[in-house]
């Protein structure tokens, strides 16, 4: 693989990264497998390259544009999708899966409007890397970019989970009984966990529009399951024992990811076939401990009766 | 302190299933009153817990706590005021947190959860000290998972966490059932000491007669959702296992006649 290759695999997982981070304080720590994360993506990439692209209007209000300001827009966006998410949950009784899942299959029409169309190229010169680029230089401008922006949000959300409110949030998903016994309104808890997790994953998308230079319906598809396999990798890896490790893991687990697939693709595999791999990738280890513990009692069963 | 008017709740209400878990509940505590409560399964011991710490909607009656209704309150509401404890060691606590996470988060109780940190040095140092009259060793494993504890010394730290703040009510329902003799001695020891220093109102379900009679100042019994017995002072003082057991009997079938008598 040659260092241009790694460079580009590496950029690509900085900003998958934040899409893992924002899996990690749904599914880790809220204790959730939030499916929002599908349309919160795309929705994400829809604002991010509306609001980049140039003066226009969204649902006929009419707006100048930014790209910075169109990656707080996506990332505010995202952070509604989540609410939505989890007002479902807490306020009308809906199961977690299913919630994610009625807010995922609404969020395909809402983004296709706010695109009005399928697919929406963003030009180069309307991102934030090209900004940065002139600042810091062809070569290295995205990549010390990116690095920087997960290096903050790494810190932000390691710092956060350490707070009243944080440490809240934490508790809600290792025990709910406790926090509501200790004063806490686990629905406040979860509705904030929600937001922030889906903000992160809509920040993810946004970026990713203008890395890429375009938004697309589609392009949120399966995005669970590569959030959920970057958090397994880097967690093989870094282990879980703190939430700066998680934190970290997350975020290392999807550069690894990526150059994983970049690796995969040089040995001409069919680029279809990723999702799969994917799937595969979070089942063994979502099974790892179910087969583990099967095959040692099968291994023992052997050897009592061998003697 | 705590006055329940009229309490009743039926489960299932309209199907085969009914169940009447609540009859007709009337009961007042005076400040720092500890009283025990006995009674067979499904006597409605903890359905009453339920209904006075919110987990449960009553059907008829009124919660009344220092003087403020509270029986229209969510419970996470009525948990600033009411500490409760389970026989599950493991509700009380979060298993992935640190012991000084789980007891700052209690620390806050009723107060707003807000952006600033959650631990600091004076809150350690406070955390060390009460953790250090458990007598667990338990001040130098600040930072241990909650989850390595034994439940002998997760239940010590719920206790710990349902009273740090001192609530208006305490209820305990048979925890130290899930412990082990010598343990369930020790946490009980515990129980006494710090209602008895922080003058906690306190309500106490238990299986074992002896402990219900030797802790606090007043034994209830209940059967089918009502309470049957009511001991306080000098009758309660002269009052033996034994006899208890015999007049537990006579109540019981007592109750059965009753509805015998209704059925036929």
């Amino acid at each position: 693989m040659s260092l241009q290759a790694l460079q580009l695999s590496v950029e690509l997982g900085l900003i998958y990264s934040l899409l893992a981070l924002g899996l990690m304080i749904s599914f880790r720590i809220l204790d959730v497998a939030d499916l929002t994360v599908d349309s919160s993506f795309t929705l994400g990439a829809a604002v991010s390259a509306v609001f980049a692209v140039g003066e226009g209007s969204i649902f006929g209000i009419p707006f100048a544009s930014h790209p910075v300001l169109a990656l707080v827009l996506a990332t505010l966006a995202g952070a509604a999708a989540g609410l939505v998410t989890g007002l479902l949950q807490t306020k009308l009784g809906v199961q977690p899966i299913l919630a994610g899942i009625l807010t995922m299959t609404g969020l395909y029409s809402i983004n296709l409007h706010v695109m009005g169309r399928s697919n929406l190229a963003v030009p180069a010169d309307a991102t934030v890397f090209e900004g940065i680029k002139a600042l810091l230089g062809e070569e290295y401008g995205e990549l010390i970019l990116l690095l920087l922006i997960a290096a903050v949000l790494l810190a932000v959300v390691t710092l956060f989970f350490k707070t009243q409110l944080g440490m809240s949030i934490r508790a809600t998903g290792d025990n709910e009984d406790m926090v509501r016994s200790s004063s806490i309104n686990a629905d406040f808890t979860k509705l904030v966990g929600l937001a922030i997790a889906n903000a992160l994953v809509a920040l993810s998308g946004g970026l990713l529009a203008q890395y890429q230079g375009f938004a697309d319906i589609s392009m949120g598809i399966g995005m669970v399951i590569i959030g959920l396999a970057s958090i397994i990798i880097g967690e093989v890896i870094l282990g879980k024992k703190t939430v700066f490790r998680r934190a970290l893991a997350a975020i290392v687990g999807a550069v690894i990811y990526r150059i994983i697939i970049a690796l995969a693709m040089r040995i001409n595999m069919n680029q279809n076939d990723l999702k799969l791999i994917s799937a595969i990738i979070v089942t063994v280890a979502v099974a790892y401990p179910t087969v583990k513990h099967y095959v040692a009692r099968k291994l023992k069963r052997k050897g009592k009766s061998a003697c | 302190m705590l006055t329940l008017e009229h309490l009743s709740k039926t489960f299932y209400p309209g199907t085969l299933n009914e169940r009447k878990a609540l009859t007709d509940i009337s009961l007042k505590l005076e400040e720092g009153d500890f009283v025990t409560i006995i009674g067979s399964n499904g006597a409605g011991k903890s359905t009453l817990f339920n209904a006075i710490s919110g987990n449960i909607d009553v059907d008829e009656g009124r919660v009344i706590l220092d003087g403020k209704d509270i029986t229209d309150l969510k419970e996470y509401k009525r948990a600033r005021m009411i500490g409760r404890l389970f026989q599950d060691p493991l509700k009380g606590t979060a298993p992935n947190m640190t012991i000084e996470e789980n007891l700052s988060l209690s620390y806050l109780r009723g107060k707003k959860r807000t952006l600033s940190f959650g631990i600091d040095k004076k809150d350690r140092e406070f955390f060390r000290s009460v953790l250090s009259e458990l007598n667990l060793g338990l001040e130098d494993r600040l930072t241990s998972k909650m989850g390595l504890l034994s439940g002998g010394q997760r239940q010590a730290i719920t206790l710990l966490m349902a009273t740090m703040v001192p609530p208006k009510l305490l209820l305990l329902d048979e925890h130290t059932a899930a412990l082990d003799p010598a343990t369930a001695e020790k946490i009980l020891a515990l129980t006494k000491k710090i209602v008895s220093e922080n003058h906690i109102t306190t309500m106490m379900i238990t299986h074992n007669i002896k402990s219900a009679l030797e802790l606090g100042n007043r034994t209830i019994m209940m059967n089918n959702g009502r309470i049957i017995l009511d001991l306080a002072g000098k009758e309660r003082d002269e009052m033996t296992v034994e006899k208890l057991l015999a007049l537990f009997k006579e109540k019981a079938s007592e109750e059965l006649d009753n509805d015998r008598m209704l059925l036929s």
